[in-house]
């Protein structure tokens, strides 16, 4: 009994083959690029002496979200330093910055370019299902065939697997801008640019936000399936755990990735639908208000 | 009708008219992909449900032809669907027409580019919207001066001219509020002070009143009367409710199915509607606030001229030979001088005293202004035991309204 075979994987190899025999220079060049800002992200971060970098972001809990989550932060933070994994959280943290923003540099413009174009839409629609269903291993090999191991490829392979929803909600949030706000635009004269930047982008600045969101809760699954390749981190201490049958290793790495996933949400979080801490919005008073107010009754779009 | 046609000559006529603002030349306007071969089955007459089954487009205007004067309050009226809300849009373009020409001062903007055509949008046309269409992210005062904002205005300049238009609506106190903090009511005025900010010589209002309640709405016509009459612009107003047509309207447009079956003044239309589907606005309209004393006072009433030698006796017997028992006096100008009974005047014959007429006039009839409305003078004529005079702004007699006259109006409004 032969079985049928379009020659579907050959064809993926010989791509795959063809692209390193022939693009490595780009490949470089494309590596160094990321590999900047990645390096660039988590040599900051990790200079970052842990008292400065726990007020910083117990600051941001207590402006963004309110005194009990600035509490929690303070508990989980010294947990994780308690756990001897601060220096690992600041790595994922790092591939987690790096990874959204190129997911958002490259998928903001990808999603307005949707909501203008019907056609951009229909082509860029099963790429983006591809991406989000796509088993992460599948593209993590090629990756490291390309760039290597470390955490340049760690970093690319997340970009794929987090891009999609930035991408998705702000296609969705520039077409759901109210007709007549575009109509206003034109009407008063606005050239597309104008219309663009003035209305249709922080109309739906709430639905970016929301993406941005769910993109970097992505980013952070992924980047600990991304440490196979080296990427450092958490995700290494997990795979150590794994590796060993360690299992409060293991435990403790999973505990400090969803300490960091529960910070990161609910401070992003806050930037698509806004709320303030009562104590800072006393201090910084109106003039926080109107920096950070997004419009009220504006789209909150559902999770992915 | 015919009772009514004695009518005074409009007179907001002819005579020494404002230049043309804006002229519509056969403009069409069909949504759809085959549009071209609806555009030719249209111009054909075909029927539009054919049209549609056939092409699967929407004929939005069909052939409208007219043209809008500088300073007026030109209204379009129709019901929903009736393609009005298009025709406005066709004006700034915002919906491009399928063909057509649309003149603004002379120009074609339908040949304009698009940077043409932005420039024209920024200089000399704001709009208005239903829903208000202000921007949620911004505060009163810059969504007021968004579009000075977008054509490059520099930030104290454009907040200066926007707080000026924000205070001509009566919002300066409300500056630095945001749009969701507001009323309806107030929200429109800052759609009306972004709209004149710019100082547009024309605004295009889309049922810019049509979301608020009654009052405001009042209150908000008003406003808009007076802003209109401080600086002379004009004004395109689109509204499905015949009493604001006519209360703000200078001169009317109606639209069935996308065409303009009658344009005229509001008394026009009420005295000669076109059509039917004209007719059946009126239905539920109290005329009583559409027509004026001056509309339906007709010079049935015998009139006498006060003048010197003038015998009491030929008055009498003019009187008794057109059957009235009062007549009208006036002078040689048409002033309206009073009112006369045969009772009154034949007791000043009867105590032969000098300046008869003077002596005989009645106590008590305060003649009608030609401008009060219907609703206004009804009570007065119905407690008359006769016709009561009307005069015009200069006191010049022009007819006499009788019971049987003012009835007879009402009941029009109701066939």
């Amino acid at each position: 009994m032969q079985d049928l075979d379009l020659g579907i994987g050959e064809g993926a190899d010989a791509v795959v083959t063809f692209v390193l025999d022939h693009f490595t220079p780009a490949l470089d060049i494309i590596a160094a690029a990321i590999g900047f800002v990645t390096g660039g992200i988590r040599d900051a971060l990790v200079a970052l002496p842990a008292p400065a970098a726990i007020a910083i972001i117990v600051l941001l809990a207590l402006w963004r979200v309110g005194w009990k989550f600035a509490v929690f932060a303070v508990a989980a933070l010294l947990l994780i330093t308690g756990m001897g994994l601060w220096e690992r959280m600041m790595e994922t943290l790092s591939l987690v910055l790096a990874a959204t923003a190129i997911a958002m540099v490259v998928g903001i413009p990808l999603g307005i370019a949707m909501a203008r174009s019907n056609v951009v839409q229909a082509v860029a629609r099963p790429v983006l299902d591809l991406m989000q269903t796509m088993p992460a291993f599948v593209y993590l090999i090629p990756a490291a065939m390309f760039f290597g191991l470390g955490a340049v490829p760690g970093t690319i392979a997340t970009v794929i697997f987090a891009m999609p929803p930035v991408v998705r909600l702000t296609n969705l949030g520039i077409r759901q801008v109210h007709h007549e706000f575009i109509e206003a635009g034109e009407a008063f004269g606005c050239t597309p640019v104008q219309l663009l930047m003035k209305v249709q982008i922080p109309n739906a600045l709430p639905s970016i936000m929301a993406g941005v969101n769910q993109t970097i809760m992505l980013s952070l699954s992924m980047v600990v399936i991304a440490s196979m390749i080296g990427a450092g981190g958490l995700g290494n201490t997990v795979l150590t755990g794994i590796q060993r049958l360690d299992v409060g290793t293991g435990f403790e790495g999973g505990l400090a990735v969803v300490v960091l996933a529960v910070l990161l949400d609910r401070i992003t979080q806050s930037f698509s639908a806004p709320r303030q801490g009562f104590l800072l919005k006393r201090l910084f008073g109106a003039a926080a208000a109107q920096k950070n107010e997004a419009p009220s009754g504006a789209l909150v779009a559902p999770k992915a | 009708m015919d009772s009514l046609t004695p009518l005074p000559q409009d007179v907001a006529g002819d005579d020494a008219a404002p230049p043309v603002k804006i002229a519509l030349r056969n403009v069409y306007k069909v949504f759809g992909d085959h549009s071209d071969d609806a555009l030719r089955m249209v111009r054909a007459g075909r029927d539009k449900a054919d049209i549609q089954a056939e092409t699967g487009c929407t004929v939005g205007v069909d052939d409208a032809s007219f043209e809008i004067r500088a300073g007026e309050i030109f209204v379009i009226m129709g019901l929903s669907g009736s393609g009005k809300s298009t025709l406005l849009r066709l004006i700034n373009r915002l919906i491009e027409p399928s063909s057509g020409a649309i003149l603004i001062d002379g120009q074609d903007i339908t040949k304009m580019s698009r940077r043409e055509l932005t420039a024209v949008r920024r200089s000399t046309m704001g709009m208005v919207f239903q829903s208000f269409a202000l921007l949620p992210n911004r505060t009163v005062l810059d969504n007021a001066a968004f579009g000075l904002e977008v054509a490059g205005m520099a930030p104290a300049e454009r907040h200066a001219k926007a707080r000026a238009a924000l205070e001509a609506v009566g919002l300066g106190a409300y500056v630095d509020s945001r749009p969701d903090q507001l009323s309806g009511g107030m929200k429109q005025r800052v759609g009306l002070a972004r709209a004149l900010a710019g100082e547009p010589s024309v605004l295009l209002m889309d049922e810019a009143f049509s979301a608020l309640d009654p009052l405001i709405r009042t209150e908000m016509q008003d406003e808009l009367i007076r802003l209109q009459a401080e600086r002379s612009r004009t004004v395109v107003f689109v509204s499905h409710d015949l009493d604001e047509a006519m209360r703000i309207g200078d001169r009317i447009a109606i639209m069935q199915h996308g065409r303009v079956v009658q344009v005229g003044t509001p008394d026009e239309i009420v005295m000669s509607p076109a059509n039917d589907y004209v007719r059946s606005f009126f239905r539920n309209v109290d005329v009583s606030h559409v027509f004026r004393a001056g509309d339906i006072a007709r010079e049935t009433q015998v009139t006498l001229i006060e003048r010197r030698g003038m015998a009491i006796p030929a008055a009498l017997e003019r009187m008794r030979r057109h059957d009235r028992d009062v007549a009208i006096v006036v002078g040689r100008d048409k002033t309206y001088h009073g009112m006369v009974s045969v009772d009154s005047l034949a007791e000043a014959a009867r105590r032969a005293e000098p300046d008869p007429y003077h002596r005989a006039l009645l106590p008590g009839v305060e003649p009608i202004a030609a401008a009060d409305t219907l609703s206004e003078v009804m009570g007065r004529v119905a407690e008359s035991p006769h016709p009561l005079p009307v005069v015009d702004e200069d006191r010049r007699y022009v007819g006499s309204i009788s019971k049987t006259a003012l009835l007879q109006t009402l009941d029009r409004s109701g066939n």
